[in-house]
């Protein structure tokens, strides 16, 4: 989420879903909201009834695009040329938010003179090293001009790929603009390098890019400029569509633009809302899963000197000025939750044990590694790579390398059955790899918070007992951990002191009781509560040792007197016996503040401080959300503030300041270090301040807009056997592939087509193709066809329909294509797995990958040795005994076969 | 088609007809019924929206989960998302998909492409969705065809066919002028949407109305629902969409109101409705006439024979 964070200082949804209803005007991008969030897309809904267009920008016709008012057909990879061309129109037209953009934003801020733009090195920003493919935003003097005038003479080290994208959060150094010209007249000054670099995005330069209609660019534009200003706000709506793209960070940076330009963040009905790809990808980036970062969006440390030690650690992440200035306190409460009393001042509070990263251990990377055969071992929870991996023939050729592999899933997956099922693969005699399959708890069978889309913690209560031997995910981490440290106990050894040391007590202090009143039959079960109350954040009382839960992260010291396990959570378990996750009161407040908890600190609308002018009123009472009240001295309003509570709005920060006292009373993005919104990003993405439109890696045409870079020049492909790719447009795949999903499916399917209600609904995997497309072809609806790209092939059903249609690209006729991605050869409907046919390659900042725009071929006829057969027969009907003592006429009325007698 | 519309030229009434005969069999016959009936409830009723239909079917699923109906086979049907294809015993909801979009190029692929579109609307590129639902008639032509009293009107003035009672004849299934009724091939009896009874008399919501994310089935008293729905249908057509009108909300000339009806803004063709539903009995006297006439004529042939025998 570095596009967001990198715009506005939080890599998060700045909004929430039920506010989707207080918009004007939704523009949902990037995102199937209707088939891939059906219950949140009801708040789009109650928009549409108060009379608010939606519009639909997406290479495929869906339902999404079925329910709004307005669908543009754009080719799949063209999104920045789109927005480009809308952010022209506000910039052309003069329908910016001028007092918005100019207080709240860095449109005045005057950049160095040795920065060169795209427009000046023809598709490149200045700071590129053609010989790494990456950008030195220090030799490309990408800084505000001021703050960093002098060059350091050593060669500045570039930060490794991958690593830390996420941990930026925008967060990067840079200092204080100390430049400004609020006439915005300077040809240095951001507004001006953004006209000029958007100036080349014209609506017919975007109609040849994206194949759309040029009225169509103008329309959209012109819906979003007339439903915002300071009575009106519009909202963006965006899904993996956006982030799954070698030029995702930057598509996200685009939106982030036009909405500062238009002045929509921080507001209701405004602001950009990140549409996660499941139920708890969010908290999987809050606590994390993620190998580069540590919980809260800390950087993990790596082998650099500079994070050697604690202090030379915080120098080098932290931040003088922003609310990042408290990175200490986070970092040693972290060290308190982790290692407790064994963080002491003394040994840098277990800095040390922490593991370094040398390298980019992220989930594609280490699949190149494991297929070259570089790893042993591999855990899997809840997690099917063999078909939703990208590039499922190299996933595969990863698990077959390994010695072992243990697999935590509901139901046998792929990747749990890879060796047997794979139709791909060899014989499972010449499989060596050893697979143990962990059956785990359902949702339903455990406890434990989800952190939804909008950043709401909200905690599931254990309805009953998973059966037989599944047990919970945790379970499973916390006794392997118990017992791995029974393995090293006694041991001295310096390398086993953070095993031996790490706070690993989380057992039931009572027996755990179940809502039907009976007592719990899993033993050894963690106590989640437990969890939720370290990760919350506590204090030990010094003279009764007692712990104290906290209130807030303001309440973390570096002293090592607080613990917190993940400090933007802080606040969820803030006293014994109240966990906010797990309320669920309702009050008049629209807001709803007492549903669940959504971090940081239950604000629900992120930079809400924008919501009112900069002297503190609301922009107009129909948008009235957070202001200034004179007489209490406090910031008002229906959600909790973004802000500090009680600084004035005519703060000025005196001469030096730093943490938050340097933030101005009218300077609403406090996790910035100047505190406003960047247009221009001087650090956040490495692949460039602005977003440019470049081609997807595999695409039909070059580049319109800077014909000698047409691909991201940082993009990292991993060309090989395993990994072919079409990165000059070729005939021989000449069609244009975008993965989709359906709403009758979950991802990969290994929740879904295991299920006979749903398969049913959605029996087979196909291909969406237009009818012109399929007339070249020979194909008709419903045939078999061939789907083949560079790395594979599968054979699916066509579905000829003209809610796809063929594009003009520059006087070319491009066709497009739609693969759902739910189906593998596991299950009881099985089919070809999109994955077979996606590339491995991964953009600079997250190590994203482009599973959603590639090349392939569709040719008619089916593709034998691509025929899996499922693996569990339909459930025989009925599936579930009478029920006991009740009479047929109180039986489930569907229970036909009872008292058939048949 | 033909037929429907030769039909429908035929004079009809939205009430059965019922004669004295049938008044005297009921006062003979229900004082010996078991069980107390009872109480009349308020009507309740489904107002399916389709404008806002987001064509998820967690309808479908979650009417299956309920009332534990079985999958009725994985079969791919290629016609739009639509792999339910008909109500039937086993599927009591079913999503339907309809793709409206002119066709720019001619395709003609030895005629095997063909999409059978219906007419596109001027109004450009539309998905209709659409939830469909047994009608719950006020004057069911089921509930009057059924011969063992299987089918029958509940307190919530709902259609519910007792499957304990059901013989299984089909005489539903042929009355049914939407084809919302079949039987079921695991134990050969008729199955339809009970509108959750079972739920209503606990004081719960429908299953599927429960699911619906975006209120697209909305359920209540019938009463309410109808004037909801009008005022929806008002704001519609403010807002353009000439079309929008209700199906089934009151009784025509021709067939009674229905407890679940519909918003849509096409044609009732279009979703797969008949725009003027035919209720059998009006082919009834004719019918009683023909087979006494045809009765009398076989006993007339077969008279003629044994009397030429005879000489």
């Amino acid at each position: 989420m570095p596009g967001l964070g990198a715009s506005f200082g939080r890599g998060a949804a700045a909004t929430y879903q039920q506010d989707l209803a207080n918009s004007d005007c939704i523009l949902i991008m990037g995102s199937n909201m209707a088939e891939a969030h059906p219950v949140g897309f009801r708040w789009p809904m109650k928009a549409k009834e108060r009379g608010a267009p939606l519009i639909h920008v997406d290479p495929r016709f869906s339902r999404t695009s079925a329910l709004c008012d307005v669908h543009v057909t754009i080719r799949a990879g063209t999104d920045i040329a789109f927005l480009g061309g809308i952010i022209r129109h506000v910039l052309a037209e003069e329908k910016w938010f001028r007092e918005y953009v100019l207080a709240y934003t860095n449109a005045s801020v005057i950049l160095s003179e040795e920065f060169r733009d795209t427009e000046d090195l023809d598709g490149l920003f200045s700071g590129f090293d053609a010989e790494t493919n990456t950008y030195d935003p220090q030799k490309g003097r990408w800084a505000y001009a001021g703050t960093d005038d002098q060059p350091t003479q050593k060669k500045s080290e570039p930060d490794q790929a991958g690593v830390h994208g996420y941990g930026l959060m925008g967060a990067g150094q840079s200092g204080a603009p100390t430049q400004r010209d609020e006439t915005l007249q300077h040809p240095r000054c951001v507004m001006q390098v953004l006209r000029r670099h958007f100036d080349r995005y014209t609506p017919e330069a975007v109609s040849k890019v994206c194949g759309c209609s040029p009225d169509a660019v103008t329309r959209v534009a012109e819906l979003l400029c007339k439903n915002s200003g300071r009575e009106r706000t519009s909202a963006i709506v965006y899904a993996v569509g956006w982030t799954q793209h070698s030029t995702g960070v930057q598509i996200i940076r685009t939106a982030g633009i036009l909405q500062l330009l238009l002045g929509n963040m921080g507001r209701p009905g405004g602001g950009i809302m990140a549409m996660r790809g499941h139920a708890s990808i969010q908290g999987s980036t809050d606590v994390p899963t993620l190998y580069d970062l540590l919980p809260g969006y800390l950087p993990h440390p790596t082998t650099d000197p500079a994070h050697a030690t604690l202090d030379a650690y915080c120098k080098k992440e932290g931040l003088p000025t922003g609310y990042w200035s408290n990175f200490r306190e986070f970092v040693v409460s972290l060290m308190k939750a982790y290692f407790g009393k064994a963080a002491t001042r003394e040994n840098d509070w277990g800095f040390g044990w922490l593991p370094r990263l040398d390298g980019d251990y992220s989930h594609l990377l280490t699949t190149e590694r494991m297929a070259r055969g570089e790893l042993t071992g591999y855990f899997l929870f809840g997690q099917n790579p063999a078909a939703g991996g990208l590039n499922g023939g190299m996933q595969r050729t990863g698990l077959r390398a390994l010695d072992w592999l243990v697999v935590c899933d509901t139901f046998e997956t792929e990747s749990a059955v890879f060796w047997r099922d794979d139709p791909n693969g060899p014989p499972p005699s010449e499989v060596k790899t050893e697979v143990f399959l962990l059956p785990v708890a359902s949702s339903v069978e455990k406890e434990g918070t989800l952190t939804n889309t909008q950043r709401l913690l909200q905690f599931h209560n254990k309805a009953l007992d998973p059966p037989d031997d599944c047990r919970s995910d945790a379970w499973i981490v916390y006794n392997l951990g118990k017992r791995l440290r029974e393995l090293y106990a006694g041991s001295t050894d310096a390398k086993d002191q953070p095993l031996l040391s790490i706070t690993w007590d989380y057992d039931h202090l009572e027996p755990q009781v179940l809502p039907d009143g009976t007592l719990s039959r899993i033993e050894s079960d963690p106590d989640i509560d437990r969890v939720l109350q370290e990760v919350n954040g506590y204090s030990n009382d010094p003279s009764t040792g007692q712990r104290k839960l906290l209130p807030g992260f303001s309440s973390l010291r570096d002293d090592g007197s607080t613990a917190c396990g993940c400090w933007i959570y802080s606040g969820v378990y803030p006293e014994v016996g109240r966990n906010r996750a797990n309320e669920r009161n309702l009050t008049d407040n629209p807001v709803q503040p007492n549903w669940g908890f959504a971090w940081p600190h239950n604000r629900r609308i992120l930079y809400n401080r924008a919501s009112a002018d900069p002297a503190g009123r609301p922009w107009s009472e129909r948008k009235k959300y957070i202001w200034w009240d004179g007489q209490q001295r406090r910031w008002v309003g229906p959600d909790a503030p973004d802000f500090e509570p009680d600084k004035p709005p005519d703060y000025r920060p005196p001469p030096g300041a730093k943490g938050m006292a340097a933030i101005a009373g009218d300077q609403p993005f406090i996790m910035k270090p100047d505190g406003l919104g960047w247009l221009y990003a001087p650090k956040g993405a490495k692949d460039g301040p602005l977003p440019a439109h470049y081609e997807p890696v595999e695409s039909p045409v070059g580049n319109l807009f800077y014909p000698r870079h047409a691909i991201n020049p940082t993009v990292r492909t991993f060309e090989g056997p395993l990994n072919r790719i079409a990165k000059t447009a070729t005939p021989e795949f000449p069609i244009v592939a975008c993965s989709f999903r359906l709403t009758e499916h979950h991802l990969s399917g290994a929740m879904s087509r295991f299920n006979s209600w749903l398969n049913e609904l959605q029996p087979a995997m196909f291909v969406e193709m237009n009818p012109e497309h399929a007339a070249e072809q020979n194909i008709a609806n419903g045939d078999w066809v061939t789907v083949r790209s560079p790395r594979g092939a599968i054979e699916v059903r066509a579905v000829v329909t003209l809610r796809l249609q063929p594009l003009d690209i520059d006087g070319k006729r491009i066709h497009q294509v739609g693969l759902p991605l739910h189906w593998g050869y596991a299950g009881e409907s099985v089919g070809g797995s999109v994955n077979d046919l996606t590339p491995l390659i991964a953009d600079v900042n997250v190590s994203i990958h482009e599973g959603k725009v590639f090349a392939v071929r569709v040719e008619a006829g089916r593709n034998a040795s691509q025929s899996p057969t499922p693996t569990k027969p339909p459930a025989a009907w009925p599936t579930r005994e009478p029920i006991a003592d009740t009479p047929d006429s109180a039986q489930p009325e569907g229970e036909f076969t009872h008292d058939a007698g048949a | 088609m033909t037929r429907e519309l030769e039909i429908s030229e035929l004079p009809q009434s939205a009430t059965p007809p019922s004669s004295r005969w049938a008044k005297a069999v009921r006062l003979v016959m229900y004082p010996f019924r078991r069980g107390e009936t009872p109480a009349k409830q308020a009507a309740t009723g489904f107002y399916n929206d389709t404008t806002v239909c987001i064509g998820c079917k967690a309808c479908e699923v979650a009417c299956k989960q309920w009332n534990q109906l079985p999958a009725d086979g994985m079969n791919f049907t290629g016609n739009s998302y639509d792999h339910t294809g008909t109500l039937s015993a086993e599927s009591w909801r079913h999503v339907k998909f309809i793709e409206q979009f002119p066709s720019k190029t001619e395709t003609s692929n030895d005629g095997r492409v063909s999409l059978n579109l219906v007419q596109p609307p001027a109004e450009g590129n539309r998905w209709l969705m659409m939830s469909d639902v047994c009608k719950h008639c006020e004057a069911a032509p089921c509930e009057h065809a059924c011969p063992t009293g299987a089918i029958l009107y509940n307190e919530f003035s709902n259609v519910y066919i007792q499957a304990d009672i059901c013989n299984g004849c089909a005489y539903c299934i042929a009355a049914c002028p939407f084809g919302v009724i079949t039987r079921s091939h695991f134990d050969g009896r008729a199955h339809k949407c009970t509108l959750c009874y079972d739920r209503q008399k606990d004081g719960l919501v429908p299953a599927c109305a429960k699911a619906c994310p975006t209120a697209s089935i909305q359920f209540g008293p019938i009463d309410e629902l109808r004037q909801r729905a009008e005022k929806r249908v008002g704001e519609l057509r403010e807002r353009g969409l000439a079309k929008a009108h209700l199906y089934g909300d009151v009784a025509s000339d021709r067939y009674s109101g229905l407890n679940s009806f519909y918003l849509l803004i096409d044609k009732p063709e279009t979703y797969g409705l008949p725009s003027q539903p035919v209720n059998p009995w009006t082919n009834m006297k004719g019918d009683y006439v023909r087979t006494v006439a045809s009765g009398l004529l076989a006993l007339a042939a077969i008279a003629a024979i044994l009397l030429g025998v005879g000489h």
